[in-house]
Formats: structure tokens, sequence, C-alpha cells
């Protein structure tokens, strides 16, 4: 960006600079830490000035927004044209109280869905299942069967709302239900538009809701990208995650880099398909985590633009610039969140959100204040959306694509951020690819200790978390009404699955999961097959339990 | 002899959660700490937890969880382990526990409960000062 004479002057006055000016400055008041580092540990400099981005080239490196290497955003208008969509993680109870809930938060503005389901069902499991017992409705919506997904969308019309679903090893059948509730709608399948997370792998060492073990699961993330590409021409068949690796303990650096590498075996199991790369990788979506240091974050989002479009173009050789696009959707971070004065929380959301927004993102969840309480109130949940609608119309930082290209800062960051992510990538590809990394506890390992790293600097206040370990109140008492679930829920919904398994034609559901063993066994693309079943009224559980059979059932490699 | 033995600790992770973050970072603390550590891993039944704890002959129990289940399954594990003779281990818990369910989730025998932002050196100083004498 600067020729060498400019260079050469600025470094003789940077030193002047730290020759005279700085130390007057820093014998009056010194440096508040011997050194600064951020999240990824790297080592933040006093200042920054040009020589820092010597070799920056603004159009290899940068471009223009909506062109390669997509630096500056995916879209050539960023804000100005479409604002993010603001997808609100919803879902507790039975599916009418969360059908209830998307109606309220689409009222209030929110442009798309995202549906949290409770852990029975993203574990497999049906409502009435032994291992469900206390947990039906609790940290989620409980869906058992087409019938619990027809409520849960009754009423929303899913050709004008895309809809997220955080779900994973039973990804099939939630949008084989989703499909099925399209089809009963009326809605042509290929107006029917959202996101099945359907990440398997990261799985294995971040959020650890597994069920099959890792070939297993990342044949069922194949099976959807591929049936998408060739029958959901809107869907996002996989939401390729860090946001789990970030809230499991990694740094910033480590949740890019291995969510980078996650999408690269994605890319790699679905090309074995015979599919062409241009065929399916503009539908593959990521999702962030934005965490409280601001310019880290940002740096990290722009960086994982620009590694994603050369590892399309060079490592794959994508030719569709779309291929390129990195689609991200962000969630503030609840691990940053505090139980301890919760009303701080949402300006450390809005930080966060602003990060977010600053980096680029396509989509953005902010979580509420009582996030380390409880599922979100009313109240809660609506707070979280106004703070996007505030940054969206009165900070003007939509007004203009990639504010913050140039900063001599966030640019450093930027390549070092790219290049530490660039060296984990070399390191995981040296291991054998990523299922050889999880066997060997690679990632659980490196997660674990930036895990406990964060609790030590936390606990010996080299790292201040306000409210918590410093400017504390004693005795607090929460000021806060708290969401509590009923446990009429779980009852509730067990007798209505238990009437369904009466009522339903049982020959139907006996010939459809064998059909269904069959294909598992024979390793088909099992999409068609679990349409089927679900239009059936076959359950989560019963599908589920059929592929348990053929695949076996994960078991946990413990790191600590 | 029995002065040397280090305490024993069993680090469970009941119901269908996966958060095992806190777990993991209080395990490794109290290893640290110079104590013996054994994690279950994810989602053990409470049969699971009560039997690891009978076999691994444990002094202490940390239960963690944060999925809300901690209702239905925290009475069931200590009526386990009382039905398993082991009503002399320390139980202690962590993970997300609304604060009106700390008094009744005390009763079922549980010693304490260790909210979100608890320090490390706080859980090690409590199991020190609490761990059963061993008789």
């Amino acid at each position: 960006m600067f020729d060498g004479e400019k260079i050469k002057e600025i470094e003789r006055q940077r030193e002047r600079w730290e020759n005279t000016t700085l130390p007057k400055w820093t014998r009056q008041s010194p440096e508040r830490k011997s050194e600064f580092r951020n999240h990824s540990s790297m080592l933040i400099k006093r200042v920054y000035t040009p020589e820092d981005i010597e070799k920056l080239s603004y159009m290899r490196d940068l471009g223009f927004p909506g062109e390669y290497p997509f630096t500056r955003g995916v879209h050539a208008t960023m804000y100005r044209g479409r604002l993010w969509t603001m997808r609100m993680f919803a879902g507790f109870g039975t599916a009418a109280d969360t059908n209830k809930r998307f109606k309220y938060l689409l009222k209030e503005g929110e442009s798309g869905l995202s549906t949290a389901f409770d852990y029975p069902t993203i574990m497999g499991y049906d409502s009435d299942h032994p291992m469900a017992k206390g947990e039906v409705g609790i940290c989620g919506v409980a869906i058992s069967s087409l019938q619990d997904m027809e409520v849960l969308f009754n009423g929303i019309p899913l050709d004008q709302v895309t809809t997220s679903m955080t779900i994973n090893g039973p990804s099939p059948m939630l949008l084989a239900m989703y499909v099925a509730v399209g089809d009963k709608h009326g809605v042509p399948r290929e107006k029917l538009g959202g996101t099945t997370q359907n990440d398997n792998l990261k799985e294995f060492f971040a959020q650890k809701l597994c069920i099959f073990p890792p070939k297993s699961s990342v044949k069922l993330t194949t099976d959807i990208i591929e049936y998408c590409a060739r029958h959901l021409p809107k869907w996002n068949p996989v939401s390729i995650s860090g946001y789990h690796i970030r809230e499991a303990g990694a740094n910033a650096v480590q949740e890019l880099a291995f969510t980078l590498y996650d999408g690269i075996a994605y890319v790699e199991s679905t090309l074995e398909r015979g599919l062409k790369v241009d065929d399916f990788a503009h539908r593959l979506s990521f999702f962030f985590a934005s965490h409280s240091d601001f310019f880290e974050e940002i740096a990290k989002f722009r960086a994982a633009r620009r590694v994603w479009a050369k590892i399309m173009k060079e490592r794959f050789h994508a030719r569709n610039p779309r291929s390129m696009w990195m689609r991200m959707h962000i969630q503030t971070s609840g691990c940053t969140l505090t139980a301890q004065q919760p009303l701080n929380n949402i300006i450390r959301t809005t930080v966060q959100a602003l990060a977010a927004v600053l980096g680029g993102t396509q989509s953005l969840h902010t979580n509420s204040f009582d996030e380390a309480l409880c599922l979100p109130t009313v109240e809660s949940a609506t707070v979280a959306l106004r703070t996007q609608q505030i940054i969206a119309y009165e900070s003007g930082a939509a007004n203009t694509a990639d504010p913050l290209a140039g900063s001599y800062y966030v640019e450093a960051l930027t390549n070092e951020m790219e290049e530490k992510a660039m060296d984990y990538i070399q390191k995981i590809d040296d291991m054998g690819g990523v299922i050889a990394a999880i066997e060997k506890g690679f990632f659980q390992k490196e997660i674990a200790d930036s895990a406990y790293r964060y609790q030590r600097e936390i606990d010996e206040k080299k790292r201040i978390i306000v409210g918590c370990n410093e400017y504390m109140i004693k005795e607090e008492k929460y000021p806060i009404e708290l969401l509590r679930i009923d446990p009429r829920v779980e009852k509730e919904q067990v007798a209505r699955l238990q009437k369904l398994r009466r009522e339903r034609d049982n020959k139907k559901v006996k010939e459809v999961l064998e059909k269904l063993h069959y294909a598992a066994e024979k390793d088909e693309n099992l999409m068609p097959t679990i349409i089927e079943a679900v239009k059936a009224y076959v359950t989560l559980g019963e599908i589920t339990e059929v592929l348990r059979k053929v695949y076996g059932e994960y078991k946990e490699l413990i790191v600590i | 002899m029995q002065g040397e033995r280090k305490i024993r600790v069993l680090i469970a992770k009941p119901g269908l959660d996966s958060h095992d973050r806190g777990a993991k970072v209080v395990a490794r603390a109290l290893r640290d700490a110079g104590m013996e550590v054994i994690y279950t891993g994810l989602r053990q039944t409470p049969e699971q937890i009560a039997e690891t704890a009978l076999q691994e002959d444990v002094d202490v129990i940390g239960l963690s969880i944060l999925s809300g289940a901690h209702k239905a399954l925290f009475p069931r594990i200590m009526q386990l382990l009382e039905e398993k003779g082991l009503s002399d281990i320390m139980v202690f818990a962590g993970g997300i526990i609304p604060e009106e369910d700390i008094t009744e989730m005390k009763k079922t025998g549980i010693k304490e409960i260790f909210g979100p932002g608890t320090p490390t050196d706080t859980i090690i100083q409590y199991v020190l000062n609490n761990v059963p004498k061993r008789t």
C-alpha cells in the first residue's frame, strides 16, 4: 500500500517518537500492563502504523465488497442494500409455546426464525424415552414427530420466512419434517429457505452432542448437502460452526482455524459423491461467535472470508465466485455473560453485536441478559432484538461497507489471524485431516487448555470481568424475573406422543422403518426415505434407533 | 499411611446437556490442587454415577448440570448413593441452578452449589475444608 521511501520515513519518525515523546509520557504515567494481549494471546502493539501493513496489497488482499477475496464483505452494497437477518434463537416448552414466541418475535421485527430444540430431540430421543426424563421442553422445544413440527410452524408462511434449525445428528429427520410441513402448506420445495446446522464434526470436540461415530456422522451431513444441491436450492444444508468451538473454550484463532477445517472436510466428502464444487459450495454457510475483544473479533470475521475464498479457489478450484463466498451467521458470546449483575450483559452483547456488524455478518442472534441464568423471557429477548435494531437504525454502522478497512490495527490483526489460522490448517493436514485429529484428541486438548488458561486469568484477575471478579456487589439479589418451564409440558408432550403412536398407521410405520434399515445398510442417501418416514408419522426416536443399530453409537474420548 | 492418600473426587455430568467446559475446568483445578480426579464424561445416568462413585471409592462428588434437569436427577442420584451405603461421600454441584431451587436441592443432601462465576479457588478450598474424614 505504501512505497518503500515513505515507509522508511515513517520508520525514522517512529523511532524519533519512541525516543522523545513517548518516554516523557511513560515516565509520568507508566502503562497499565507490561504487555497487552488479546484472547488469542497475540501481542498488541502500542500503536500501529503503515509499517505494519507495508505488504498489504489493496486489490489482492481486500478488493471491493462483493468481489474476491471478499474481505470487505460478500455483497457489493452490504447493509445499504439489505440489513443482516435478525435471527433470534428461540425454543422452549411445547411446539405451541414456541410457535407463540416465534410469532411474537416476527411481529417485533425479527426477520428470520431460529429454532432451539430440547436435549432429547437433539440426542434423537422421543419425549417419552427414559433418557428424556426431566429434560422435555426445558432447554428448547420438544419435537418428536411431524405432528409437533406442524404445530411449531402453524400459521408461519414458510415461503416468506427462512428458518434455521440448531440440530446436528438428527438433522435429516428435522429437515424432512420441515419439508413435509412445507408440502402440507403447499410451498414449492424450491422456495423453502433456511439452514440446518448439520455440522457433525464440531460435535466431537466442541458441542459434544454426538450420536453416531464420526464417519457415519459425516455421511449424514453429506447426505443433506447432496440432497439439497439436487432438490432444495434455497436451503443451506450445513452451518459450519465455530460458535460452539469458541464457547467450549477455544480462542479466536482456534475457532477460526478449526471451523475452516471442518468446512474443508465437508467439501471433500461431498466431492466424493460426484458433485462438482460449484454445484454445492455456494450453499455452505458458517456460524461464528462474537466474543468481547472488539477488534480481534472484527479481524477474525474479515480474515475468515478471505481465507475461505482462497481455500475454495486454490485448494478446490471453484470457478463460480459465489462458491468462494463465506456467508455467516454470528451469535454474541454466551460464555462471556455473567450471572452477577445481569443487566451488564446488555452492554456486553451490544459491543459484541457491533463487532459482528462491523465484521460484515449476514445474520445475527443477540443473547439475552439472563443467558447465564435461564432461557430468555419475553422481556429479555425483546431487549436483545432491540439491541440489533438500534445498531441497524441508529448507530450509522450500517451505512457503508466494511468501515474499518484500512485501519492499520485492524488490517494487521486480520493478516495475523489469517497467518495463524493457516498454520493450524497445515498442522491438521499433516495429521491426516479432521477425523484423525479428533481421534488423537488434538482439538479437545487445544480447547481444554485454552479454557483452563482463560479461567486462570479470571481467577488471578489478569482478566477483569466486571461484576464477576471486580466491582462485585455483595449479597446480590437477582433483580430479574426468570423463565421457568412448567412440569405440565413433559406430561402433555408424552401423552400427545403416545396418542399418536396408537392412532397412526402402524403397519406403514413398520414397513418404512424396514426400508430405512435397508437403505442405511446399503449406504444410500437417506433423505428420501426419511422424508417418507416422517410423513407416515414415524417418530424422531424410532428413526434414530434404526440408525443407531446400523451405525453404532459414539463413545466419547475424554480429554481433560 | 492414611495421611498420604490423595482426596479422590468424581466429577460427573448427569443429564443430556453437553456443556462440559466448567466440569473440565473444575476437574483440572482440583487435580492441580493435588487431588485425584476422575471425570465421568457426558450424559451419565444417576445409576452410572452412583456405580462409578462406588467403584472408584471417592471421597467427593462434583455434579455439573446446565440443562435444567437437576430437579429430576439430583434427588435420584442422592437416593442411589444412600442405597449403596455411600452417604458419607461429600457431594457438591455446579452449573445453572436457579437460586430458588438451591434450598430444595440441598435438602437432598447436596452440601453446596456453586453458580456461574465461582472462582476455582473457592471450590478447591471448599473441598479441602469439607472432605469427609476417612475412618
